[in-house]
């Protein structure tokens, strides 16, 4: 048992720790997600010419071919200088991987390198909506015609659909074959006419999310990603993608709003003193860091058993809950310890911390829905961790 | 970065978990719990025997001279079968007189506690007076030719099985008195866990046999290596309650389905391994920090036992709920688990006073303090 990072491993936090703060472009702009993207486009060209965008792919696709200690020092170091996202996040860490998984030879020279610049935006067409949690059941239809197939339907919850490119589209190729059997996993061209796209207004304002509408749309059959009729194990794996990627980012994250919270417990009068003083608030406090903490070393042990056995196991599901669960309790007591002033929002005079954690707490409760919801988790780690029997 | 077992780790635990399952099955486990002295004798010896009782004691002291993760294993696997042993208080004993004894107290004292030839057990807690961690108000009175002490500790665990006493006095030392002594009287006190013995031991004019040199703070590091093997026994505890509770919503049927399809029972099973691996994690973390990173010590241990007083007793309680009537009887042997469970949590500092020590330290932006 060891916990600390070997020698190269530290020369690569430290290589890693000194590029970001060479380079760091400063805070995202307060302004609309027009200019964010902008923003986090020239952020990615700059990580992408310094070797740093798809650093877990491998070297000959464009990747550093980093270790999983060292996607994770990187995750979690560029979280802890708060680092801007790159634009590209579903390309990089989702439909990336899919290709270089699935796709073929053609397949791999097309559409990697401009993932990596962030010249072309991914984005994920799976939820429809009347396909959440149980996705196999999707509606959206391709239709061969020719060698080309015809998509009619649509998606939801299609995160920058936007500024994508291409989508990541799972569409029904044989309605008469079982559910999971009869999906087709499509690389779909955003910029035609019978694609539209229509903001969803989440419950903070913004508009992350679309709603994407396929009116015959056309993508052809050298698109197909995996063969058709196997989209359900193709898109499986983008969300193992998807969930190995999130954990030791998470953790910095989670660490930076702890000690954010901090600082607002030690700023906020309470009583006589702060609402650091406050015995209970003391004890939230402390209990949120015991979480963070059990949540990293979980992670580390759940590393060294896919280090060790190659595939990432569905104990995974256990770091995303309990990510869901700290975020929204830690905006929860941050509203708490502001009290009264707590309804007082961005671009209110008197907001504290200027409306942030407001912000932060209605965006958490997305957490346990967004990327699994928890309680499907729950049946996940039910299921094939505990092996108990299923419902369905 | 690894955080596994050696392979060495993994032969102590998979010795320790056949040898314990074999020993401590419930029947045995009700015969000693229902037992005058709640001691097991046969079971000490054969423990000895395995060399437990020196596992993380000195090699030079008659010990295995293992560390803290190993130590960790092994109470966890004490935990899974809830054993009924003095082998807790025995080994912060030796840690104690490890720390603060004189190479004369050692080979006296130590070095036949690591061999398993002598037990001890720390008395710390003066009776009727509030419980504060590493203060005691018993006197070292000197009359001249030595200590003399005089008052009552309780909450002193295996008392009846024990060769002598570590009595804490409020000059920071430890005083060993042997249990036989004129002025010694031990009274036993009716625990909620039938599975570890508390008793009172009253002290009248008593002198001890040694004062060890070490006070105060000298301690801490024993303090805080307690908190995680009773923080991995409390793991254990959760670990075993969560099997039962599976293999029993996979057998049990009602409405025509295994209750553990049913999603109220099976979201509560994995709300137990989540509790029970952040346990586990926690405590693992902090017994690495024991041996190989000891000033993050304070800070792991806090947040092990922290996190561990509430799983140990919260799992086992979850199972109950999860077995319904048939959890509830004594005829079952989760109620032994809720009640180990519920003793450990109060035991060396509760959940609330370890976080309190988090608190401070997260409050006051440190990664890893020492603890005042």
């Amino acid at each position: 048992m060891d916990l600390t990072l070997s020698p190269s491993e530290e020369e690569f936090r430290d290589e890693v720790r000194t590029w970001l703060q060479e380079n760091h472009p400063g805070p995202e702009p307060e302004a609309g997600l027009d200019e964010v993207m902008a923003f986090r486009r020239d952020w990615q060209r700059r990580l992408h010419e310094a070797g740093w965008a798809g650093i877990s792919w491998p070297k000959e696709y464009g990747g550093r071919g980093a270790t999983m200690i060292e996607q994770a020092i990187f995750a979690a170091e560029a979280t802890r200088q708060e680092a801007p996202a790159p634009a590209n996040v579903l390309g990089l860490a989702m439909g990336g991987p899919v290709v270089i998984a699935h796709g073929s030879e053609e397949q791999k020279a097309r559409y990697l390198e401009p993932i990596l610049t962030g010249e072309e935006i991914w984005c994920q067409g799976f939820s429809e909506p009347e396909s959440g949690s149980d996705l196999a059941s999707l509606k959206t239809r391709a239709v061969r015609d020719g060698d080309e197939w015809v998509v009619t339907g649509q998606k939801v919850w299609t995160t920058f659909a936007q500024y994508a490119k291409w989508c990541m589209l799972v569409a029904r190729t044989d309605p008469d074959a079982p559910k999971h059997q009869g999906l087709t996993y499509f690389l779909m061209d955003m910029e035609q006419d019978a694609v539209q796209t229509r903001p969803l207004v989440q419950i903070t304002g913004e508009g992350e999310f679309n709603e994407v509408f396929f009116e015959e749309a056309r993508v052809p059959d050298a698109n197909v990603v995996g063969g058709v009729g196997n989209g359900w194990a193709v898109a499986i794996t983008t969300l193992m993608n998807e969930r190995a990627g999130l954990a030791f980012g998470a953790i910095s994250q989670i660490q930076n709003s702890l000690a954010r919270l901090s600082k607002l417990a030690k700023e906020t009068p309470a009583n006589s003193g702060t609402a650091a003083d406050d015995p209970y608030f003391r004890q939230r406090i402390a209990q949120l860091h015991i979480e963070v903490e059990t949540m990293r070393l979980n992670a580390y042990r759940g590393l060294t058993k896919t280090m060790q056995s190659g595939i990432p196991g569905p104990e995974g599901s256990l770091g995303k809950w309990q990510w869901a669960d700290i975020n929204q309790d830690l905006t929860e007591l941050a509203l708490e310890i502001e009290g009264a002033y707590s309804t007082l929002a961005r671009g209110s005079e008197h907001a504290v911390a200027g409306g942030a954690w407001q912000y932060s707490f209605l965006r958490s409760r997305a957490n346990s829905i967004e990327g699994g919801t928890t309680d499907i988790l729950k049946n996940i780690i039910a299921e094939r961790v505990l092996g108990l029997p299923r419902l369905r | 970065m690894y955080f596994d077992l050696t392979d060495e780790q993994q032969a102590i635990k998979s010795t320790a978990h056949d040898f314990l399952n074999a020993r401590f099955k419930s029947e045995r486990i009700r015969e000693i719990a229902a037992s005058e002295s709640g001691f097991d004798e046969s079971g000490w010896k054969e423990m000895a025997e395995l060399g437990w009782a020196g596992l993380a004691l000195p090699e030079e002291w008659g010990g295995q001279g293992l560390g803290t993760v190993d130590l960790a294993v092994l109470f966890e696997e004490m935990g899974y079968v809830c054993a009924p042993s003095p082998l807790l208080s025995n080994t912060v004993v030796g840690l104690a007189l490890a720390a603060g004894g004189s190479d004369e107290q050692k080979e006296r004292w130590l070095r036949p506690l690591a061999e398993g030839e002598l037990r001890g057990t720390p008395a710390l807690i003066d009776a009727g007076h509030p419980v504060e961690i590493g203060r005691f108000a018993m006197a070292a009175e000197s009359d001249g030719e030595g200590f003399v002490l005089n008052g009552e500790k309780t909450l002193v665990m295996d008392a009846a099985s024990a060769d002598f006493f570590l009595v804490a006095t409020s000059d920071g030392h430890r005083h060993i008195v042997e249990s036989g002594a004129g002025g010694v009287s031990v009274s036993p006190e009716e625990s909620i866990d039938p599975t570890r013995r508390l008793s009172s031991v009253r002290f009248e004019g008593v002198r001890p046999e040694a004062t060890l040199p070490g006070a105060g703070e000298d301690y801490i590091p024993v303090f805080l290596r307690a908190c995680v093997a009773l923080a991995a026994e409390s793991t254990g505890l959760a670990q075993r309650a969560l099997e039962m509770s599976v293999a029993y919503a996979k057998d049990r049927q009602q409405f025509g389905r295994p209750i553990g399809a049913y999603q109220a029972v099976s979201h509560r099973c994995a709300q137990m391994l989540l509790e029970t691996e952040n346990s586990r994690s926690a405590v693992y973390g902090a017994a690495w920090a024991a041996d190989a990173e000891p000033e993050s010590l304070p800070l792991a241990a806090a947040m092990a036992k922290a996190y561990a007083s509430d799983a140990g007793w919260r799992v086992p309680d979850a199972a109950i709920q999860v077995h319904g009537g048939i959890g509830f009887t004594w005829e079952h042997d989760l109620h032994f688990f809720l009640k180990r469970g519920r003793a450990n949590a109060a035991s060396l500092g509760d959940a609330k006073w370890h976080r309190e020590h988090v608190a401070d330290a997260v409050l006051a932006g440190e990664t890893a303090p020492a603890r005042s």
